[in-house]
Protein backbone atom coordinates (compact mmCIF):
# COMPACT_ATOMS: atom_id res chain seq x y z
CA UNK A 1 0.00 0.00 0.00
CA UNK A 2 2.57 2.23 -0.69
CA UNK A 3 -0.05 5.43 -2.30
CA UNK A 4 -1.46 4.92 1.34
CA UNK A 5 1.11 7.02 3.13
CA UNK A 6 -0.32 9.83 0.86
CA UNK A 7 -3.77 9.59 1.53
CA UNK A 8 -5.24 11.13 4.60
CA UNK A 9 -6.23 9.79 7.33
CA UNK A 10 -9.69 9.03 7.07
CA UNK A 11 -9.58 8.34 3.09
CA UNK A 12 -6.78 5.77 4.52
CA UNK A 13 -9.34 4.58 7.28
CA UNK A 14 -12.47 4.56 4.69
CA UNK A 15 -9.93 2.49 2.94
CA UNK A 16 -9.46 0.02 5.36
CA UNK A 17 -12.75 -0.19 6.02
CA UNK A 18 -13.79 -0.87 2.27
CA UNK A 19 -11.15 -4.03 2.60
CA UNK A 20 -11.96 -5.23 5.47
CA UNK A 21 -15.78 -4.65 5.91
CA UNK A 22 -17.35 -4.07 2.37
CA UNK A 23 -20.46 -4.42 3.67
CA UNK A 24 -20.27 -1.70 6.47
CA UNK A 25 -22.09 1.75 5.88
CA UNK A 26 -20.84 4.61 7.86
CA UNK A 27 -23.91 7.50 8.69
CA UNK A 28 -23.63 10.93 10.41
CA UNK A 29 -25.62 12.06 13.68
CA UNK A 30 -28.96 12.50 11.40
CA UNK A 31 -28.99 8.70 10.37
CA UNK A 32 -27.89 9.56 6.85
CA UNK A 33 -25.39 7.19 5.13
CA UNK A 34 -22.31 9.28 4.03
CA UNK A 35 -20.37 6.39 2.83
CA UNK A 36 -20.51 2.74 2.34
CA UNK A 37 -18.45 -0.51 1.53
CA UNK A 38 -18.57 -2.13 -2.02
CA UNK A 39 -21.09 -4.53 -1.41
CA UNK A 40 -23.09 -2.32 0.23
CA UNK A 41 -23.02 0.30 -2.74
CA UNK A 42 -23.60 -3.20 -5.11
CA UNK A 43 -26.80 -4.32 -3.13
CA UNK A 44 -28.64 -0.66 -3.28
CA UNK A 45 -27.44 -0.76 -6.85
CA UNK A 46 -29.16 -3.88 -7.56
CA UNK A 47 -32.07 -3.11 -5.91
CA UNK A 48 -32.37 0.06 -7.58
CA UNK A 49 -31.97 2.23 -4.24
CA UNK A 50 -29.25 5.03 -3.70
CA UNK A 51 -27.30 4.21 -0.90
CA UNK A 52 -25.24 7.15 0.08
CA UNK A 53 -27.33 10.13 1.06
CA UNK A 54 -30.27 7.84 1.99
CA UNK A 55 -30.91 7.43 5.53
CA UNK A 56 -29.87 4.66 7.02
CA UNK A 57 -33.32 3.16 8.83
CA UNK A 58 -35.23 4.03 4.88
CA UNK A 59 -33.12 1.77 3.06
CA UNK A 60 -32.97 -1.03 5.93
CA UNK A 61 -36.09 -1.94 8.58
CA UNK A 62 -34.78 -2.97 11.74
CA UNK A 63 -36.37 -5.93 13.55
CA UNK A 64 -34.91 -7.10 16.12
CA UNK A 65 -34.31 -6.36 19.20
CA UNK A 66 -36.48 -4.15 18.53
CA UNK A 67 -37.97 -1.42 15.55
CA UNK A 68 -36.12 1.86 16.01
CA UNK A 69 -37.34 4.86 14.05
CA UNK A 70 -34.60 7.28 14.76
CA UNK A 71 -30.76 7.78 14.64
CA UNK A 72 -31.25 8.41 18.57
CA UNK A 73 -32.66 4.85 19.28
CA UNK A 74 -30.27 2.87 16.88
CA UNK A 75 -26.89 4.39 18.19
CA UNK A 76 -29.07 3.31 21.88
CA UNK A 77 -28.30 -0.21 20.14
CA UNK A 78 -24.79 -0.11 19.88
CA UNK A 79 -23.01 -3.30 19.97
CA UNK A 80 -25.83 -5.51 19.69
CA UNK A 81 -26.64 -7.74 17.12
CA UNK A 82 -29.07 -6.03 15.25
CA UNK A 83 -32.06 -8.04 12.41
CA UNK A 84 -32.27 -5.87 9.86
CA UNK A 85 -33.76 -6.56 6.34
CA UNK A 86 -33.53 -4.17 3.10
CA UNK A 87 -36.79 -1.80 2.93
CA UNK A 88 -36.93 -2.81 -1.05
CA UNK A 89 -37.33 -6.33 -2.85
CA UNK A 90 -35.85 -8.79 -2.41
CA UNK A 91 -35.74 -7.83 1.22
CA UNK A 92 -33.07 -9.62 1.91
CA UNK A 93 -32.37 -10.20 5.80
CA UNK A 94 -28.84 -8.92 7.11
CA UNK A 95 -27.42 -8.92 10.19
CA UNK A 96 -25.71 -5.70 11.84
CA UNK A 97 -23.40 -4.47 14.72
CA UNK A 98 -23.06 -0.60 15.16
CA UNK A 99 -20.62 0.98 16.68
CA UNK A 100 -20.84 4.78 17.38
CA UNK A 101 -17.82 6.98 16.08
CA UNK A 102 -17.35 10.08 17.42
CA UNK A 103 -13.77 11.30 16.39
CA UNK A 104 -11.95 8.98 15.12
CA UNK A 105 -9.55 9.96 12.23
CA UNK A 106 -12.48 11.63 11.20
CA UNK A 107 -14.07 8.27 9.43
CA UNK A 108 -17.83 9.84 10.43
CA UNK A 109 -18.88 13.38 11.37
CA UNK A 110 -19.78 13.73 15.01
CA UNK A 111 -22.41 11.77 16.18
CA UNK A 112 -22.02 9.36 13.66
CA UNK A 113 -21.64 5.44 13.59
CA UNK A 114 -19.87 2.77 11.57
CA UNK A 115 -22.61 -0.16 10.74
CA UNK A 116 -21.19 -3.48 9.42
CA UNK A 117 -23.61 -6.40 8.11
CA UNK A 118 -23.43 -9.58 6.91
CA UNK A 119 -25.84 -11.91 5.21
CA UNK A 120 -25.90 -14.56 7.84
CA UNK A 121 -28.07 -17.52 6.84
CA UNK A 122 -29.77 -15.51 4.07
CA UNK A 123 -26.17 -15.79 1.94
CA UNK A 124 -27.75 -18.53 -0.78
CA UNK A 125 -30.28 -16.75 -1.60
CA UNK A 126 -28.30 -13.27 -1.45
CA UNK A 127 -25.69 -14.13 -4.09
CA UNK A 128 -28.30 -15.50 -6.21
CA UNK A 129 -30.68 -11.96 -5.61
CA UNK A 130 -27.44 -9.89 -6.39
CA UNK A 131 -24.81 -11.41 -8.56
CA UNK A 132 -22.43 -11.55 -5.81
CA UNK A 133 -19.20 -12.82 -6.72
CA UNK A 134 -15.71 -14.00 -4.82
CA UNK A 135 -14.32 -10.32 -4.68
CA UNK A 136 -17.58 -9.27 -2.69
CA UNK A 137 -16.87 -10.34 0.44
CA UNK A 138 -14.01 -10.00 2.43
CA UNK A 139 -10.89 -12.43 1.73
CA UNK A 140 -11.06 -13.38 5.66
CA UNK A 141 -14.94 -14.16 5.30
CA UNK A 142 -16.46 -17.85 5.18
CA UNK A 143 -18.97 -16.85 3.02
CA UNK A 144 -17.72 -18.70 -0.11
CA UNK A 145 -16.77 -21.65 1.51
CA UNK A 146 -20.07 -21.87 2.98
CA UNK A 147 -21.73 -21.52 -0.38
CA UNK A 148 -19.13 -24.33 -1.38
CA UNK A 149 -20.41 -26.21 1.89
CA UNK A 150 -23.88 -26.06 0.64
CA UNK A 151 -23.40 -26.96 -3.15
CA UNK A 152 -21.32 -30.43 -2.31
CA UNK A 153 -23.90 -31.52 0.58
CA UNK A 154 -26.15 -30.51 -1.89
CA UNK A 155 -24.92 -32.70 -4.37
CA UNK A 156 -23.63 -35.27 -1.99
CA UNK A 157 -27.83 -35.66 -0.74
CA UNK A 158 -28.72 -35.94 -4.34
CA UNK A 159 -26.22 -38.80 -4.91
CA UNK A 160 -27.57 -40.71 -1.40
CA UNK A 161 -31.32 -40.15 -2.84
CA UNK A 162 -30.53 -41.48 -5.97
CA UNK A 163 -28.40 -44.23 -4.47
CA UNK A 164 -31.44 -45.08 -2.05
CA UNK A 165 -33.98 -45.44 -4.89
CA UNK A 166 -31.73 -47.72 -6.76
CA UNK A 167 -31.55 -49.86 -3.57
CA UNK A 168 -35.19 -49.99 -3.04
CA UNK A 169 -35.65 -50.89 -6.78
CA UNK A 170 -33.32 -54.05 -6.45
CA UNK A 171 -34.77 -55.02 -3.17
CA UNK A 172 -38.50 -55.20 -4.03
CA UNK A 173 -36.92 -56.71 -7.16
CA UNK A 174 -35.16 -59.42 -4.83
CA UNK A 175 -38.13 -60.06 -2.74
CA UNK A 176 -40.50 -60.17 -6.20
CA UNK A 177 -37.86 -62.95 -7.41
CA UNK A 178 -37.60 -64.74 -4.12
CA UNK A 179 -38.99 -67.86 -3.59
CA UNK A 180 -39.25 -68.81 0.04
CA UNK A 181 -41.17 -67.49 3.03
CA UNK A 182 -39.34 -64.93 5.43
CA UNK A 183 -41.20 -65.79 8.49
CA UNK A 184 -41.25 -69.98 8.23
CA UNK A 185 -38.30 -70.57 5.46
CA UNK A 186 -40.58 -72.25 3.73
CA UNK A 187 -41.33 -72.11 0.01
CA UNK A 188 -43.84 -69.22 -1.05
CA UNK A 189 -46.72 -69.46 -3.49
CA UNK A 190 -43.73 -68.13 -6.26
CA UNK A 191 -42.30 -71.43 -5.81
CA UNK A 192 -44.93 -73.70 -6.37
CA UNK A 193 -44.77 -72.75 -10.47
CA UNK A 194 -42.16 -74.72 -11.50
CA UNK A 195 -42.56 -77.43 -9.10
CA UNK A 196 -46.03 -78.16 -10.65
CA UNK A 197 -45.05 -77.88 -14.13
CA UNK A 198 -42.09 -80.13 -13.54
CA UNK A 199 -44.40 -82.76 -11.98
CA UNK A 200 -46.62 -82.85 -14.95
CA UNK A 201 -44.32 -83.15 -17.23
CA UNK A 202 -42.66 -85.87 -15.67
CA UNK A 203 -46.56 -87.56 -15.60
CA UNK A 204 -46.07 -89.43 -12.52
CA UNK A 205 -48.97 -88.23 -11.02
CA UNK A 206 -49.51 -86.38 -7.99
CA UNK A 207 -51.30 -84.64 -4.64
CA UNK A 208 -51.95 -81.38 -4.02
CA UNK A 209 -53.31 -79.79 -0.55
CA UNK A 210 -54.70 -76.84 0.33
CA UNK A 211 -54.28 -76.31 4.20
CA UNK A 212 -55.81 -73.65 6.29
CA UNK A 213 -55.36 -73.50 9.87
CA UNK A 214 -58.68 -73.42 11.75
CA UNK A 215 -58.80 -70.71 14.88
CA UNK A 216 -55.60 -68.56 13.97
CA UNK A 217 -57.14 -65.45 13.99
CA UNK A 218 -58.67 -66.13 17.33
CA UNK A 219 -54.64 -67.12 18.90
CA UNK A 220 -53.34 -63.97 16.97
CA UNK A 221 -56.30 -61.73 18.67
CA UNK A 222 -55.95 -63.29 22.02
CA UNK A 223 -52.15 -63.81 22.17
CA UNK A 224 -50.74 -61.38 20.06
CA UNK A 225 -48.74 -61.53 16.67
CA UNK A 226 -45.70 -62.42 18.55
CA UNK A 227 -47.15 -65.76 19.11
CA UNK A 228 -48.98 -66.52 15.83
CA UNK A 229 -45.69 -66.05 14.06
CA UNK A 230 -44.70 -68.76 16.82
CA UNK A 231 -47.32 -70.95 15.58
CA UNK A 232 -47.25 -70.57 11.87
CA UNK A 233 -43.07 -71.48 12.81
CA UNK A 234 -44.16 -74.48 14.70
CA UNK A 235 -46.97 -75.97 11.79
CA UNK A 236 -44.32 -75.15 9.53
CA UNK A 237 -41.49 -77.43 11.13
CA UNK A 238 -44.42 -79.94 11.89
CA UNK A 239 -45.86 -80.27 8.18
CA UNK A 240 -42.05 -80.45 6.92
CA UNK A 241 -40.82 -83.31 9.60
CA UNK A 242 -44.40 -85.21 8.76
CA UNK A 243 -43.50 -85.42 4.72
CA UNK A 244 -41.08 -86.28 2.48
CA UNK A 245 -37.76 -84.66 1.64
CA UNK A 246 -38.95 -84.67 -1.96
CA UNK A 247 -41.97 -83.14 -1.02
CA UNK A 248 -43.24 -79.78 -1.14
CA UNK A 249 -44.15 -77.46 1.66
CA UNK A 250 -45.22 -73.78 0.84
CA UNK A 251 -46.59 -70.77 3.12
CA UNK A 252 -48.99 -69.48 0.40
CA UNK A 253 -50.99 -66.60 2.75
CA UNK A 254 -51.14 -65.62 6.30
CA UNK A 255 -52.58 -68.90 7.62
CA UNK A 256 -52.78 -70.96 4.26
CA UNK A 257 -50.04 -73.80 3.24
CA UNK A 258 -50.14 -76.04 0.06
CA UNK A 259 -48.34 -79.64 0.20
CA UNK A 260 -47.35 -81.32 -3.32
CA UNK A 261 -46.81 -84.75 -2.94
CA UNK A 262 -45.27 -86.12 -5.95
CA UNK A 263 -46.28 -89.71 -6.99
CA UNK A 264 -48.63 -89.81 -4.22
CA UNK A 265 -51.67 -90.94 -6.04
CA UNK A 266 -53.70 -93.45 -4.04
CA UNK A 267 -56.87 -91.88 -2.53
CA UNK A 268 -56.19 -93.76 0.68
CA UNK A 269 -53.07 -93.01 1.20
CA UNK A 270 -53.82 -89.17 0.71
CA UNK A 271 -56.27 -89.43 3.72
CA UNK A 272 -54.33 -90.95 5.96
CA UNK A 273 -51.42 -88.27 5.78
CA UNK A 274 -54.41 -85.87 5.73
CA UNK A 275 -55.47 -86.76 8.85
CA UNK A 276 -52.32 -87.20 10.17
CA UNK A 277 -51.84 -83.30 9.82
CA UNK A 278 -54.82 -82.16 10.75
CA UNK A 279 -53.56 -84.47 14.16
CA UNK A 280 -50.11 -82.52 13.92
CA UNK A 281 -51.68 -79.03 13.57
CA UNK A 282 -53.93 -79.96 16.50
CA UNK A 283 -51.35 -80.57 18.93
CA UNK A 284 -51.51 -77.62 21.76
CA UNK A 285 -48.13 -75.23 21.33
CA UNK A 286 -47.28 -73.53 24.92
CA UNK A 287 -46.12 -70.21 24.16
CA UNK A 288 -45.39 -67.37 26.96
CA UNK A 289 -47.15 -68.81 29.49
CA UNK A 290 -50.54 -69.85 27.05
CA UNK A 291 -51.84 -72.90 25.01
CA UNK A 292 -52.03 -72.07 21.59
CA UNK A 293 -54.36 -74.27 19.69
CA UNK A 294 -55.90 -74.70 16.03
CA UNK A 295 -56.52 -77.36 13.78
CA UNK A 296 -56.73 -77.58 9.89
CA UNK A 297 -59.05 -77.79 7.15
CA UNK A 298 -57.43 -79.68 3.98
CA UNK A 299 -58.53 -79.55 0.30
CA UNK A 300 -56.92 -82.37 -1.76
CA UNK A 301 -56.52 -82.44 -5.48
CA UNK A 302 -55.10 -85.39 -7.09
CA UNK A 303 -53.76 -86.03 -10.08
CA UNK A 304 -53.55 -89.32 -11.51
CA UNK A 305 -50.21 -90.76 -13.25
CA UNK A 306 -49.68 -91.29 -17.07
CA UNK A 307 -50.89 -88.04 -17.75
CA UNK A 308 -49.69 -84.61 -17.68
CA UNK A 309 -51.85 -81.99 -15.52
CA UNK A 310 -53.04 -78.44 -15.81
CA UNK A 311 -51.52 -76.89 -12.41
CA UNK A 312 -53.98 -73.97 -12.02
CA UNK A 313 -56.46 -76.33 -12.18
CA UNK A 314 -55.08 -78.68 -9.72
CA UNK A 315 -55.31 -75.66 -7.65
CA UNK A 316 -58.34 -74.58 -8.10
CA UNK A 317 -59.94 -77.92 -7.23
CA UNK A 318 -58.14 -78.16 -3.90
CA UNK A 319 -59.32 -75.29 -3.06
CA UNK A 320 -62.86 -76.44 -4.24
CA UNK A 321 -62.14 -79.26 -1.86
CA UNK A 322 -61.17 -77.30 0.98
CA UNK A 323 -64.21 -74.90 0.57
CA UNK A 324 -66.51 -77.86 1.06
CA UNK A 325 -64.63 -78.86 4.04
CA UNK A 326 -65.42 -75.54 5.36
CA UNK A 327 -68.92 -75.42 4.98
CA UNK A 328 -68.87 -78.60 6.86
CA UNK A 329 -67.53 -76.73 9.91
CA UNK A 330 -64.22 -77.36 9.43
CA UNK A 331 -61.46 -79.50 10.65
CA UNK A 332 -60.76 -82.65 8.26
CA UNK A 333 -60.06 -82.92 4.69
CA UNK A 334 -61.93 -83.83 1.63
CA UNK A 335 -60.34 -84.79 -1.90
CA UNK A 336 -61.92 -83.34 -5.14
CA UNK A 337 -64.49 -85.06 -6.95
CA UNK A 338 -66.06 -82.59 -9.84
CA UNK A 339 -69.56 -82.94 -7.88
CA UNK A 340 -68.19 -81.18 -5.52
CA UNK A 341 -67.63 -78.23 -7.71
CA UNK A 342 -71.88 -77.77 -7.33
CA UNK A 343 -72.95 -75.54 -5.04
CA UNK A 344 -74.69 -77.22 -1.43
CA UNK A 345 -72.83 -80.89 -3.23
CA UNK A 346 -72.23 -83.58 -0.41
CA UNK A 347 -70.96 -81.49 2.74
CA UNK A 348 -71.21 -84.58 4.58
CA UNK A 349 -68.70 -86.31 2.44
CA UNK A 350 -65.88 -84.63 4.29
CA UNK A 351 -63.98 -87.26 6.41
CA UNK A 352 -63.91 -85.81 10.23
CA UNK A 353 -62.08 -87.21 12.63
CA UNK B 1 -11.08 -46.63 -1.84
CA UNK B 2 -14.47 -44.74 -2.22
CA UNK B 3 -16.99 -45.07 -4.66
CA UNK B 4 -16.77 -41.59 -6.23
CA UNK B 5 -13.43 -42.30 -7.60
CA UNK B 6 -14.44 -45.48 -9.17
CA UNK B 7 -17.50 -43.81 -10.35
CA UNK B 8 -15.41 -40.77 -12.08
CA UNK B 9 -13.37 -43.44 -13.88
CA UNK B 10 -16.57 -45.07 -15.40
CA UNK B 11 -17.89 -42.06 -15.71
CA UNK B 12 -15.02 -40.76 -18.15
CA UNK B 13 -14.99 -44.40 -19.77
CA UNK B 14 -18.72 -44.28 -20.48
CA UNK B 15 -18.78 -40.53 -21.55
CA UNK B 16 -15.76 -40.66 -23.83
CA UNK B 17 -15.87 -43.97 -25.08
CA UNK B 18 -19.76 -45.33 -24.70
CA UNK B 19 -21.77 -47.52 -22.44
CA UNK B 20 -20.91 -50.65 -24.98
CA UNK B 21 -16.83 -50.02 -24.57
CA UNK B 22 -17.45 -49.94 -20.75
CA UNK B 23 -18.86 -53.47 -20.91
CA UNK B 24 -15.87 -54.74 -22.49
CA UNK B 25 -13.73 -53.23 -19.79
CA UNK B 26 -16.38 -55.06 -17.50
CA UNK B 27 -15.80 -58.13 -18.67
CA UNK B 28 -12.07 -57.98 -19.78
CA UNK B 29 -11.16 -57.01 -16.02
CA UNK B 30 -13.50 -59.38 -14.56
CA UNK B 31 -14.82 -56.49 -12.17
CA UNK B 32 -18.25 -58.79 -10.32
CA UNK B 33 -19.91 -55.40 -10.96
CA UNK B 34 -20.68 -53.14 -13.56
CA UNK B 35 -21.44 -50.34 -12.22
CA UNK B 36 -19.81 -48.12 -9.48
CA UNK B 37 -22.09 -46.55 -6.60
CA UNK B 38 -20.79 -42.99 -5.96
CA UNK B 39 -21.50 -43.81 -2.17
CA UNK B 40 -19.95 -47.21 -1.68
CA UNK B 41 -16.91 -48.56 -1.00
CA UNK B 42 -14.68 -50.20 -2.91
CA UNK B 43 -11.27 -52.36 -2.48
CA UNK B 44 -8.18 -50.42 -4.12
CA UNK B 45 -7.32 -53.37 -5.98
CA UNK B 46 -10.60 -52.85 -8.04
CA UNK B 47 -9.36 -49.33 -9.34
CA UNK B 48 -5.96 -50.45 -10.11
CA UNK B 49 -7.98 -53.24 -12.05
CA UNK B 50 -10.06 -50.99 -14.06
CA UNK B 51 -7.26 -48.36 -14.86
CA UNK B 52 -5.56 -51.67 -16.08
CA UNK B 53 -8.31 -52.67 -18.45
CA UNK B 54 -9.24 -49.38 -19.34
CA UNK B 55 -5.70 -49.05 -20.61
CA UNK B 56 -5.14 -52.02 -22.41
CA UNK B 57 -8.38 -51.68 -23.87
CA UNK B 58 -7.32 -48.14 -25.36
CA UNK B 59 -4.11 -49.48 -26.11
CA UNK B 60 -2.83 -46.38 -24.36
CA UNK B 61 -0.05 -45.46 -21.25
CA UNK B 62 -1.69 -45.07 -18.16
CA UNK B 63 0.18 -41.48 -17.85
CA UNK B 64 -2.08 -40.29 -20.64
CA UNK B 65 -5.01 -42.18 -19.16
CA UNK B 66 -4.99 -40.34 -16.08
CA UNK B 67 -4.36 -37.08 -17.70
CA UNK B 68 -7.68 -37.96 -19.71
CA UNK B 69 -9.50 -38.32 -16.47
CA UNK B 70 -8.19 -35.54 -14.89
CA UNK B 71 -9.30 -32.97 -17.94
CA UNK B 72 -13.07 -35.10 -17.90
CA UNK B 73 -13.10 -34.56 -14.66
CA UNK B 74 -13.13 -30.55 -14.56
CA UNK B 75 -14.52 -30.02 -18.36
CA UNK B 76 -17.96 -32.98 -18.80
CA UNK B 77 -20.04 -34.31 -16.81
CA UNK B 78 -22.53 -31.96 -15.16
CA UNK B 79 -20.38 -28.93 -14.63
CA UNK B 80 -20.14 -29.92 -10.62
CA UNK B 81 -16.89 -30.66 -9.95
CA UNK B 82 -15.55 -27.89 -11.87
CA UNK B 83 -18.19 -25.65 -9.78
CA UNK B 84 -16.74 -27.25 -7.05
CA UNK B 85 -13.08 -26.63 -7.60
CA UNK B 86 -13.50 -22.67 -8.41
CA UNK B 87 -14.78 -22.07 -5.12
CA UNK B 88 -11.53 -22.71 -4.22
CA UNK B 89 -9.70 -19.20 -5.75
CA UNK B 90 -10.68 -15.86 -7.50
CA UNK B 91 -8.12 -16.45 -10.52
CA UNK B 92 -6.13 -19.63 -11.38
CA UNK B 93 -3.13 -18.36 -8.98
CA UNK B 94 -5.82 -18.10 -6.21
CA UNK B 95 -6.56 -21.57 -6.85
CA UNK B 96 -3.22 -23.12 -6.93
CA UNK B 97 -2.45 -21.57 -3.62
CA UNK B 98 -5.56 -23.09 -2.42
CA UNK B 99 -4.73 -26.67 -3.66
CA UNK B 100 -2.92 -27.54 0.13
CA UNK B 101 -6.62 -27.12 1.17
CA UNK B 102 -8.41 -29.05 -1.51
CA UNK B 103 -8.20 -32.66 0.50
CA UNK B 104 -9.81 -31.07 3.62
CA UNK B 105 -12.19 -29.24 1.20
CA UNK B 106 -13.34 -32.56 -0.11
CA UNK B 107 -13.76 -33.77 3.05
CA UNK B 108 -16.01 -31.60 4.48
CA UNK B 109 -18.17 -32.51 1.43
CA UNK B 110 -17.48 -36.21 1.58
CA UNK B 111 -15.66 -37.14 5.03
CA UNK B 112 -14.79 -40.52 4.00
CA UNK B 113 -13.22 -39.39 0.72
CA UNK B 114 -9.27 -40.46 0.64
CA UNK B 115 -7.84 -37.54 -1.39
CA UNK B 116 -4.12 -36.83 -2.76
CA UNK B 117 -1.90 -35.20 -0.37
CA UNK B 118 -1.29 -31.69 -2.06
CA UNK B 119 1.37 -29.24 -1.51
CA UNK B 120 2.77 -26.17 -3.78
CA UNK B 121 6.03 -24.95 -3.67
CA UNK B 122 6.38 -21.20 -4.67
CA UNK B 123 10.18 -20.92 -6.21
CA UNK B 124 9.26 -18.06 -8.65
CA UNK B 125 6.10 -15.78 -8.90
CA UNK B 126 5.44 -17.74 -12.11
CA UNK B 127 6.86 -20.87 -11.02
CA UNK B 128 5.50 -23.73 -8.82
CA UNK B 129 5.76 -27.03 -7.56
CA UNK B 130 3.02 -29.25 -6.78
CA UNK B 131 3.79 -32.67 -4.54
CA UNK B 132 1.39 -35.05 -4.73
CA UNK B 133 1.37 -37.83 -2.69
CA UNK B 134 -1.42 -40.79 -3.00
CA UNK B 135 -3.20 -41.95 0.15
CA UNK B 136 -2.61 -45.59 -1.52
CA UNK B 137 -0.05 -47.84 -2.48
CA UNK B 138 2.82 -46.44 -4.41
CA UNK B 139 0.83 -48.60 -7.65
CA UNK B 140 -1.75 -46.46 -7.46
CA UNK B 141 -0.49 -42.76 -8.04
CA UNK B 142 -2.65 -39.70 -9.16
CA UNK B 143 0.00 -37.38 -10.44
CA UNK B 144 -1.37 -37.35 -13.84
CA UNK B 145 -5.13 -37.29 -12.78
CA UNK B 146 -3.69 -33.90 -11.37
CA UNK B 147 -1.38 -32.59 -14.45
CA UNK B 148 -5.14 -33.48 -16.39
CA UNK B 149 -7.39 -32.01 -13.95
CA UNK B 150 -4.88 -28.58 -13.63
CA UNK B 151 -4.62 -28.21 -17.46
CA UNK B 152 -8.72 -27.75 -17.41
CA UNK B 153 -8.78 -26.11 -14.46
CA UNK B 154 -6.25 -22.76 -16.18
CA UNK B 155 -8.52 -23.02 -19.22
CA UNK B 156 -11.46 -22.47 -16.90
CA UNK B 157 -9.90 -18.90 -15.52
CA UNK B 158 -8.11 -18.52 -19.10
CA UNK B 159 -4.53 -18.79 -17.84
CA UNK B 160 -1.84 -19.87 -19.78
CA UNK B 161 -0.04 -22.81 -18.10
CA UNK B 162 3.03 -25.08 -18.84
CA UNK B 163 2.85 -28.39 -17.14
CA UNK B 164 5.72 -30.40 -16.85
CA UNK B 165 5.32 -34.18 -14.82
CA UNK B 166 8.68 -34.35 -13.25
CA UNK B 167 8.89 -38.00 -11.97
CA UNK B 168 7.41 -40.24 -9.18
CA UNK B 169 9.38 -42.12 -6.16
CA UNK B 170 6.88 -44.51 -4.20
CA UNK B 171 3.91 -43.03 -3.67
CA UNK B 172 5.02 -39.35 -3.96
CA UNK B 173 4.89 -37.04 -7.55
CA UNK B 174 5.74 -34.07 -8.71
CA UNK B 175 4.61 -31.61 -10.88
CA UNK B 176 6.21 -28.34 -11.97
CA UNK B 177 3.77 -25.56 -13.25
CA UNK B 178 4.81 -22.35 -15.10
CA UNK B 179 2.75 -19.42 -15.43
CA UNK B 180 3.17 -18.04 -18.59
CA UNK B 181 -0.02 -15.86 -18.70
CA UNK B 182 -2.83 -14.98 -15.86
CA UNK B 183 -5.26 -13.50 -18.43
CA UNK B 184 -4.40 -15.66 -21.71
CA UNK B 185 -8.14 -15.84 -22.48
CA UNK B 186 -11.50 -14.68 -20.89
CA UNK B 187 -11.93 -17.85 -18.42
CA UNK B 188 -14.88 -19.26 -18.41
CA UNK B 189 -17.81 -17.18 -15.86
CA UNK B 190 -18.05 -18.35 -12.64
CA UNK B 191 -21.52 -17.59 -10.94
CA UNK B 192 -21.41 -18.09 -6.86
CA UNK B 193 -25.05 -18.65 -6.90
CA UNK B 194 -25.74 -20.69 -10.16
CA UNK B 195 -26.99 -23.84 -8.26
CA UNK B 196 -27.77 -22.65 -4.90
Amino acid sequence: MSGAAGRGARTEAIHCLDVLCPMHAIVDATGHIVHAGPTLEKLGARAGAAVTGERFLELFELRRPKPVDSMHGLCALAGVKLHLALRRPPRTEVKGILVPVDDCAGVAPPGGAVINLSFGISIIEAVRDFGLTGTDFAATDLAVEMLFLVEAKAAVTEELRRLNRRLEEARSAAEQQALTDTLTGLWNRRAMEPVLARLSAEKRGAALMQIDLDGFKAVNDTFGHAAGDHLLREVAARLTAATRQCDTVTRTGGDEFVLILPGVTDPGQVSRLAGRLVAEIERPLHFDGGTLAVSASIGISIAPPGAAFDPERMVQEADTALYAVKNVGRRGHLIYTPDLGRIGASPARAARR
Amino acid sequence: MHGLINRAIEEFARGTYGDEFWQEVVQRCDLGVDHFEAMMSYEPQLTGRVLEGLAAALDTPRAELLEDIGTFLVSSGTGAIRRLLRFSGLDFVDFLHALDDLPARARLAVPELDMPHLRLDLHTPCDFALTVCSPFASELRFGHVMIGLLRAMADDYGALVYLDYKGGRGATEMIAIRLLETAFAEGRAFDLGASA
